[in-house]
């Protein structure tokens, strides 16, 4: 079977890895944007946060024998209490200045976490087993689907979604959406603003971490795989705007969708195929697809 | 983003002369290939700041003007033969149009949209550098001679091409300065004060913007081909956005805004740099980011910045 002389195979293969790469854009765009909402500020260091994701649980099997599905519990909560301290200690002390300091500040925090596993790690990368619960695969009739690869999907779209429905149907979600339009006013309500952007901070940054588990199996945990990613999750916010939750979670994925194909049809652009839809983009609707001017 | 203090403002000629004459003479005393290093990288660190520190605009892609240019420079030189002062315009002239792309793009969007923008697209720079041929992929470009200057003045001699990197620095610096210094960078400032303010007052803001973003990146363009000639290399690490976090580092601790800070960030992280890459290997990227946050917390103003305000503070008194 061929579709536009590409056997289907190969098409389906190079989808599904499209759109689990645009499962990983989506969640770490998510994390940033519902940072950027609260905070105002790009947290640069959420590449690193994906990347120490990946080593809690790596290191947790590894060393103490801990399951991939405590992990995927136990990663996140621990790389955002990290994220909780990162927020109380240091951004706290940056809301009243340039939002660019912000950027620079995690900038440092990003090269200090990727030194610190570089050296004690190096740069080989390490591999992680694919649970045994979801190891194997099924052949779907035109391609073979590795179940691990469809739990990814599945998984990441979940905690998407979910989050977009806590943001926009909870009570909680209605005073995070209300101090993104005025903290000071939510404030003055009697809400306990900094201890909600705390909360954000950690949450987002738990979101990274969570990702960066869901990675292990798939790629080598390695201390420079949130670097490189981050970059493209950049250019995937400034495409979708970061005003729009539903808007970061759609971006991300029907971008990794365009990667895959144009793994496809023309390899050599597919590294810079993102970058490419960014300018055009940045032409055609400046304020990004789902952004508001 | 403090105005200079009045003092160190009315003492910077006699200062810059002093720099000058020891410019001068530092290649009989210390390593000249360091100096040029400092002197690369200084050049590059006041073009930089001349678009965050007096436009307010923070490029995080600069590393794409700076490893351009050397490539640019190195292949003219190298396979086409051209002289090293040609070479060095070529380069120039590259990353200026590079800039200009760039830069047209980028200021659609302002704040921290317009750092992820130019990251990003000094990203796809990278990933081009990687693929095409002509860059030697993850080799770089080796073997660039340093040829003779006019055709006539033998840089393999590293006296000479201290002096032309020492003059090349000076030209660039003083570029800046007059940049700096003049109407347009009057505007520029206010620009960055208040941007909305400078639009009703019926200035162009963003061909303003623009002009700048040309101008910072051809003379990191500059900094980025002589730097190619006195290694004899143009490698990738110069386009990855580890060089353009580094300029950022440079011109924050020397003194965002301040029109020595960044030559005096650079010295300091080259100098820092040297001495560690024997000591710690890897964690030079940890103590790197260490400075990088520290300043940020507590030295927002950086070194100069802290001088001129010592300064501005006993002169007061």
């Amino acid at each position: 079977m061929e579709i536009f002389g590409v056997p289907t195979a190969l098409l389906g293969s190079q989808l599904l890895v499209g759109l689990i790469n645009g499962s990983f854009y989506a969640i770490l765009s998510l994390g940033l944007a519902i940072i950027f909402g609260l905070l105002n500020i790009i947290n640069f260091c959420h590449g690193a946060q994906y990347m120490m994701g990946a080593f809690v649980a790596w290191i947790a099997l590894t060393r103490f024998g801990i399951s991939y599905w405590v992990a995927l519990i136990a990663a996140p909560l621990i790389v955002g209490i990290v994220g909780v301290l990162i927020e109380r200690l240091m951004l706290r002390r940056l809301y009243k200045l340039d939002h660019l300091y912000g950027l620079l500040l995690t900038f440092g925090l990003a090269l200090i976490f990727e030194g610190i596993f570089r050296d004690q790690f190096g740069i080989s990368g390490e591999s992680y087993e694919v649970p045994e619960l979801l190891s194997g695969g099924v052949n779907l009739g035109f391609m073979f689907l590795p179940i691990y690869r469809g739990w990814v999907i599945v998984a990441s779209l979940t905690v998407c979604f979910g989050t977009w429905y806590m943001i926009e149907r909870t009570k909680l979600g209605a005073y995070l959406r209300a101090g993104t339009e005025n903290s000071a006013m939510v404030q003055a309500l009697g809400i306990n603003v900094p201890l909600l952007i705390t909360f954000t901070y950690g949450y987002g940054v738990a979101l990274a971490a969570f990702a960066g588990v869901l990675a292990a199996p798939i790629f080598q945990v390695n201390p420079l795989m949130g670097s490189n990613l981050i970059i493209v999750v950049f250019a995937v916010v400034v495409i979708g705007g970061m005003g729009s939750i539903m808007g970061s979670i759609l971006t991300g994925l029907g971008l990794g969708l365009i990667e895959g194909l144009t793994k496809v049809f023309y390899p050599e652009a597919s590294s810079v195929v993102v970058f490419v839809i960014m300018v055009i983009v940045l032409l055609v609707r400046p304020a990004g697809l789902f952004g508001k001017s | 983003m403090n105005a200079p203090a009045s003092f160190a403002e009315s003492k910077l000629p006699l200062l810059l002369g002093v720099l000058f004459v020891l410019g001068l003479i530092a290649p009989f005393a210390v390593y000249p290939t360091f100096l040029m290093k400092i002197l690369c990288y200084g050049l590059f660190a006041c073009a930089f700041n001349l678009l965050l520190g007096f436009a307010g605009l923070l490029s995080f892609g600069h590393a794409a003007f700076l490893g351009t240019a050397g490539y640019v420079c190195g292949l003219m030189v190298r396979d086409l033969g051209v002289t090293p002062e040609l070479g060095i315009l070529s380069g120039t002239l590259a990353a200026g149009l590079l800039g200009w792309l760039f830069g047209w793009l980028a200021i659609k969007r302002t704040g921290i949209y317009f750092a992820m923008i130019t990251l990003a697209l000094a990203q796809m720079v990278f990933f081009l550098a990687i693929q095409i041929q002509a860059t030697g992929g993850e080799d770089g470009l080796q073997g660039v001679p340093r040829g003779n200057l006019f055709g006539v003045i033998d840089l393999s001699n590293n006296l000479a091409m201290y002096y032309l990197v020492f003059a090349i620095f000076c030209v660039g610096f003083f570029i800046i300065y007059r940049t700096i210094h003049s109407p347009f960078g009057q505007i520029l400032k206010a620009i960055r004060e208040n941007e909305p303010r400078a639009i009703s007052l019926g200035y162009d803001v963003s061909k303003f913007k623009l002009i700048a973003f040309v101008i910072s990146a051809a003379l990191a363009g500059t900094a980025g081909a002589t730097k190619t000639l006195v290694f004899q290399l143009a490698s990738l690490s110069d386009v990855h956005w580890h060089a353009s976090g580094e300029v950022v580092l440079m011109t924050l601790l020397g003194g965002l805004g301040t029109i020595l800070g960044p030559l005096v960030g650079a010295a300091t992280i080259v100098a820092l740099q040297t001495q560690l890459a024997d000591s710690v290997g890897s964690w030079v990227t940890v103590i790197m980011g260490t400075i990088f946050v520290l300043c940020v917390l507590s030295f927002r103003r950086g070194i100069v910045g802290e001088l001129q305000a010592l300064i501005k503070r006993s002169g007061v008194n």
